[in-house]
């Protein structure tokens, strides 16, 4: 046995679970999440309000309507808000330091929810590099350097 | 009499009043930085652990890593039931009702049912580590590599009970998590696989960026895609105390998680991961009203956190003789302890039996000191659900941040939590859940390992896991329980039986 064969075993697997899953979608949709009866489908993952047709069902929604089809109802500015803050700490933290990073970290996370007034996300952002400053430079006692290579520091 | 010379030994060592005021300070320390929400129990105690390097006294640093240990622990749990922020594997079954609870109202009832079932549990798991320790090692010494692949297996499929939607996606989503597991090099031959030439994934996942990524940031997802995000999580906190009758619905689950968790705690590697999800899936089986289950079951509160505990008592049978450690935690542990002069092998128990006991004792001084000190807080936690969610969830994304870095002070893994953030939460949208994906990615190695291992053993002879009889029996089970979750005639009746109990 190489080093390739449980991959290669559990990936014809999950192909034919894949597979499995694609045919019972067209066969025998589950019931969308949140439509049936509590207790029977519906999760801790899905949205709990109403449902406005089966998970298959590709055709315009209602509008009115709260919208937790799979992927219909995806909206860019929380997905790719949250994305990008995560993704500037990870390219910044190292380069920037904590303070730039943790400061625009926040900002974009704090942007990311629909309707944020930016002077609150601002307040927000300063307050948390403050509050992530004192619990784990001060506090903790991190090595994290507050301002990174990239800018002297 | 043997148990009770061990245990007064132990206890004479740790029951010194600067111990306990150490213990003390270890747990309210834990706690503290435990509940921070994006640092789980694995930062936390990384972040702690320096801390009690400079101690002379080995038996105060251990009492204070007892005291941290819990305290960390019970934050984690604090953070999944209230935010859904499950900071390692086991907490992760918590959450699924823990954090339904939370929503429903009820956080204060689960953070009180969280932290007595624990306590009971490691109550009892002591008393049955002082009487079972010995056999309970031989025990450990009877499973081979084929024994934990099977055991491994059946431990994969119970974990469909975790899902409370399709058993076609709860499988795909164990098989994804496997395969998951596999990146990074290859245990016996260093080949890096589904590397794509990146250096940092050589080393594989961080199981912490990607617990904090699917179930974390999705959940921050999901609650923004809501267009009727709660300006505050819950509103309403009708009681922080469990009533008479909770009390009495949890007795049951408490003492069989008990039993469970004793028993899988002793497995080096993995056992308590398999005995917080196999008491989750054996309460629901016995439950009367499964239904619950996946929608703010106490039982499915009480039965994981207790096997849990149970399972990391029993579980310094393997650690201190086979050097095993568990879960990363443990791992964490086993490198303080190095530290103050305790090497891991079998002669510990036996030959600083001093040391042993102690340590033991400590442990259950300190989910003492846990349930004091923590009980009278619990409406302090549960006010942290009442911050505005636009003021909360940027501290979550930012907190996790920096605690999934400061772990290895490595970019690459905050990174991958933004990924497995984004994926978490298109798999929540698509009807699949993230509990058994994180499961098969903690047990996938282990998975892996035993089987090429049980494979050698044999020189490629497959019938080894059907004639060794334990691995035979386990092996059995799962194929029954495979049967029993999909049937669809028997699942779809049961879903009926729901509906109307409701």
């Amino acid at each position: 046995m190489g080093p390739g064969y449980v991959p290669l075993a559990l990936g014809v697997v999950l192909a034919a679970l894949g597979l499995a899953t694609a045919v019972k979608a067209y066969v025998a949709p589950d019931p969308a999440p949140g439509a049936a009866p509590a207790g029977a489908v519906a999760d801790a993952g899905v949205s709990d309000g109403p449902l406005d047709g089966p998970a298959t069902d590709g055709g315009a929604a209602d509008a009115e309507e709260l919208d937790t089809r799979p992927l219909a109802g995806i909206q860019w500015r929380p997905t790719v808000g949250v994305f990008a803050a995560v993704t500037f700490f990870a390219l910044t933290i190292d380069g920037l330091g904590l303070v730039p990073a943790t400061f625009g970290t926040g900002l974009l996370a704090a942007l990311a929810r629909p309707g944020t007034h930016p002077v609150r996300a601002l307040v927000i952002a300063v307050s948390l590099t403050l509050a992530s400053w004192v619990i784990f430079v001060v506090l903790l006692q991190l090595r994290l350097a507050l301002f990174g290579d990239w800018l002297g520091g | 009499m043997d148990l009770l010379d061990n245990l007064a030994l132990g206890f004479s060592e740790a029951l010194q009043w600067h111990n306990i005021l150490f213990c003390l300070l270890g747990v309210a320390l834990g706690t503290a930085v435990g509940v921070l929400p994006g640092i789980g129990p694995t930062a936390t105690i990384a972040l702690l652990l320096p801390i009690t390097f400079g101690f002379d006294d080995p038996t105060s640093a251990l009492i204070m890593l007892a005291g941290i240990y819990y305290g960390a622990q019970y934050g984690g749990s604090t953070t999944a039931i209230l935010l859904n922020l499950p900071g390692e594997s086991s907490a992760a079954v918590t959450a699924i009702d823990g954090h339904q609870m939370a929503r429903a109202g009820r956080a204060g009832v689960a953070l009180a049912v969280a932290a007595l079932g624990s306590f009971v549990a490691g109550t009892v798991a002591t008393v049955v580590l002082a009487v079972a320790a010995p056999p309970l090692a031989r025990a450990a010494l009877a499973f081979g590599a084929p024994e934990y692949f099977s055991l491994v297996v059946l431990g994969l499929i119970a974990s469909i009970a975790l899902a409370s939607g399709s058993t076609l996606k709860a499988l795909a989503m164990i098989v994804l998590g496997l395969l998951l597991g596999t990146i990074g090099q290859d245990l016996d031959t260093g080949t890096p696989r589904f590397t794509f030439g990146v250096r940092e994934l050589y080393q594989g996942l961080s199981f912490v960026a990607v617990a904090v990524g699917v179930f974390g940031i999705a959940e921050i997802l999901r609650n923004l895609h809501d267009p009727r995000t709660r300006t505050r999580m819950v509103s309403r906190v009708s009681k922080l105390w469990p009533s008479r009758s909770e009390l009495r619905r949890i007795v049951g689950p408490v003492l069989r998680a008990t039993g469970l968790g004793s028993l899988l705690g002793v497995l080096p590697g993995g056992g308590h991961v398999l005995a917080a999800y196999a008491s989750y899936a054996v309460e629901k089986r016995v439950s009367r009203n499964p239904g619950e289950f996946g929608h703010g079951a106490i039982e499915g509160v009480a039965g994981p956190e207790s096997a849990n505990n149970a399972a990391a008592q029993t579980s310094f049978i393997p650690l201190l003789t086979l050097g095993l450690p568990a879960h990363p935690v443990m791992a964490l542990m086993v490198g303080a302890f190095i530290i103050q002069g305790i090497t891991p092998g079998p002669g510990v128990m036996t030959e600083q039996p001093a040391l042993f006991w102690g340590l033991i004792a400590s442990m259950w001084i300190g989910n003492v000191l846990l349930v004091l000190l923590n009980l009278p807080l619990i409406g302090l936690w549960v006010r942290m659900l009442s911050v505005p969610y636009s003021v909360l969830f940027p501290v979550i994304v930012v907190f996790a941040c920096i605690g999934t870095y400061a772990l290895g002070q490595n970019p690459y893994h905050v990174f991958a939590v933004a990924v497995f953030g984004v994926l978490g939460f298109v798999l929540v949208r698509t009807g699949c859940e993230p509990a058994p994906l994180l499961l098969g990615f903690v047990l996938g190695p282990l998975l892996e390992d035993n089987l090429r291992r049980a494979l050698l053993i044999s020189r490629g002879d497959p019938t080894v896991f059907v004639t060794r009889p334990i691995s035979g029996v386990l092996l059995g089970l799962a194929v029954l329980a495979l049967v029993v979750a999909v049937l669809p005639a028997i699942r779809r009746k049961r879903d009926v039986v729901f509906a109307e109990d409701e």
